[in-house]
């Protein structure tokens, strides 16, 4: 589905990305986890289209529709929920009006927003939010659905609800998923498999049982410090 | 999926590129602001917020730059016992310079500063990649509504700004200068031509477009945050500026300069 070979990318001298290779199956929830400033972010935006390699290539499934959720939401302030979630059918589309009704009902419903359809961004909490963007990502029916940090500033509880959620849409709708984490011990509750960056170069990806357990220094480390062993 | 945009270099020239690329753009799409139902909403929102907040501004400013106007050349005419013409300096002053130079200054400290701290916070908050990502055009969805906003609203203002500027000419010939209104106005009327009142509005669409991708060009280019957003405010505000003078010169140049 999603295919990284060789990619290397460099922001004003300072090289972010060196020689990252990794694959990504239909239907696959895989967890990229790391240090801040580690490249993570800069892949998902690879995959997007956002960025483009100074050397490699990446390569997504021809005409798969791929649906974002930005770390604070990204939605706009001045529509409400419900018009969030129906922008990009009533931009892109000829949809007629009862048509996307249906498919921003049904995407709302998938993440658990009908009550708060009508409400605008700032009238709703941080999780609600999240969940407003993650309907906005899949309502127009994606093949693969990118996540960057969706359970940053969020409390323990309503990012474990948010865990939850990206494990169910994305096997009731059979979708391919990949979600950017600093939260080790979350992403091994979702994800079909880890892979760890350390300084722009892939360290491991493994299984989350194999990644706990994995003796690399780099992801002792980081499991250590996940556990919050001092 | 066509969604490939990086920052550029901070090179001018490139910079020029980018912004003329985003205002031939936003007049491509200007067809679609009107035929398209949520577009053409928000243009009628970016309407008002272009055309009826700023009113309070231009009414201010329009009045007190045709009094100005009027006491300044009314003092000197005085010297030579011409009061007859202050009617006539004061028109021709703001139909064809003042009138469209103050609605420019107006429309890019209070509108054009809004839309460069508006994009450039949606910038920084992801929102302008989120639409790129949705395949919905940047440009499309909120520059257009904006550029057809100033394109109306610009000419408009500044023709509101002439008349109070006359208007405020007139009160200050009667009360300071003993002009009688009917004097001062069929003064101002005999010398006024078409032409002045064609260039003014011309001059002033020409200010609306360049404080329009101005400002939205500087919202696309924020980076860094907060203190980028207020960067991007400033330099959209003292670009606006300069390209007004520069537009007001060649303009009055290309039309009124014998060759």
């Amino acid at each position: 589905m999603i295919r990284f070979e060789n990619v290397h990318k460099s922001f004003e001298g300072v090289k972010v990305l060196d020689g990252v290779t990794f694959e990504i199956a239909h239907g696959e929830i895989l967890a990229i986890v790391g240090p801040s400033g580690t490249g993570k972010s800069v892949t998902l935006k690879h995959i997007v289209g956002l960025l483009t390699p100074d050397e490699g290539t990446v390569s997504v499934k021809e005409g798969a529709r791929i649906g974002y959720l930005f770390q604070g939401g990204a939605l706009l302030a001045w529509l409400t929920v419900r018009e969030n979630v129906a922008l990009p059918l009533k931009e892109t589309t000829r949809l007629s009006g009862t048509e996307i009704d249906a498919f921003v009902d049904e995407a709302l419903k998938a993440v658990g927003l009908e009550e708060s359809a009508d409400k605008y961004p700032a009238e709703i909490s941080g999780g609600m939010v999240k969940r407003a963007g993650l309907a906005r990502a899949i309502v127009r029916k994606a093949d693969a659905v990118l996540y960057d940090e969706p359970t940053s500033g969020l409390d323990p509880v309503t990012a474990r609800n948010i865990h939850r959620l990206i494990r169910a849409v994305n096997d009731e709708r059979g979708l391919t998923s990949v979600v950017v984490t600093h939260d080790l011990s979350g992403a091994c509750s979702f994800a079909d498999r880890i892979m760890m960056l350390k300084d722009g170069r892939v360290v491991l990806i493994a299984k989350p049982s194999e990644f706990m357990k994995s003796e690399l220094p780099e992801v002792r480390d980081l499991v250590s410090a996940s556990k919050g062993e001092i | 999926m066509k969604i490939v945009r990086e920052d550029g270099d901070g090179n001018v020239l490139s910079g020029i590129g980018r912004a003329g690329r985003l205002m031939a753009e936003a007049f491509a799409y200007m067809p679609h602001v009107l035929v398209n139902g949520d577009a053409r909403r928000s243009m009628f929102s970016q309407l008002y917020s272009t055309g009826i907040r700023t009113l309070p501004v231009i009414t201010v400013v329009g009045l007190f730059t045709g009094m100005i106007l009027g006491l300044q050349v009314g003092l000197a005419l005085r010297k030579f016992n011409q009061e007859i013409f202050l009617g006539a300096t004061v028109m021709i002053s703001l139909l064809r310079e003042m009138g469209p130079f103050v609605t420019g200054i107006c429309l890019s400290a209070c509108v054009g500063s809004a839309m460069a701290a508006e994009l450039g916070t949606m910038k920084v908050n992801d929102e302008i990649a989120a639409l790129e990502i949705m395949s919905i055009p940047p440009v499309r969805y909120l520059v257009a509504p904006r550029m057809f906003a100033l394109l109306v609203m610009s000419p408009l203002l500044a023709f509101y700004a002439c008349v109070l500027g006359v208007m405020g000419g007139g009160l200050v010939g009667y009360t300071q200068l003993n002009v009688p209104f009917a004097q001062y106005m069929s003064s101002a009327m005999s010398i006024a031509e078409l032409k002045d009142l064609f260039t003014g509005l011309l001059k002033a669409t020409v200010f609306g477009v360049v404080i329009c991708t101005v400002s939205c060009h500087q919202g696309f280019a924020t980076r860094l945050g907060a203190v980028g957003v207020g960067k991007a405010t400033q330099r959209s505000v003292i670009i606006s500026f300069l390209l007004i003078l520069m537009f007001g010169y060649m303009i009055t140049r290309l039309f009124y300069f014998e060759f």
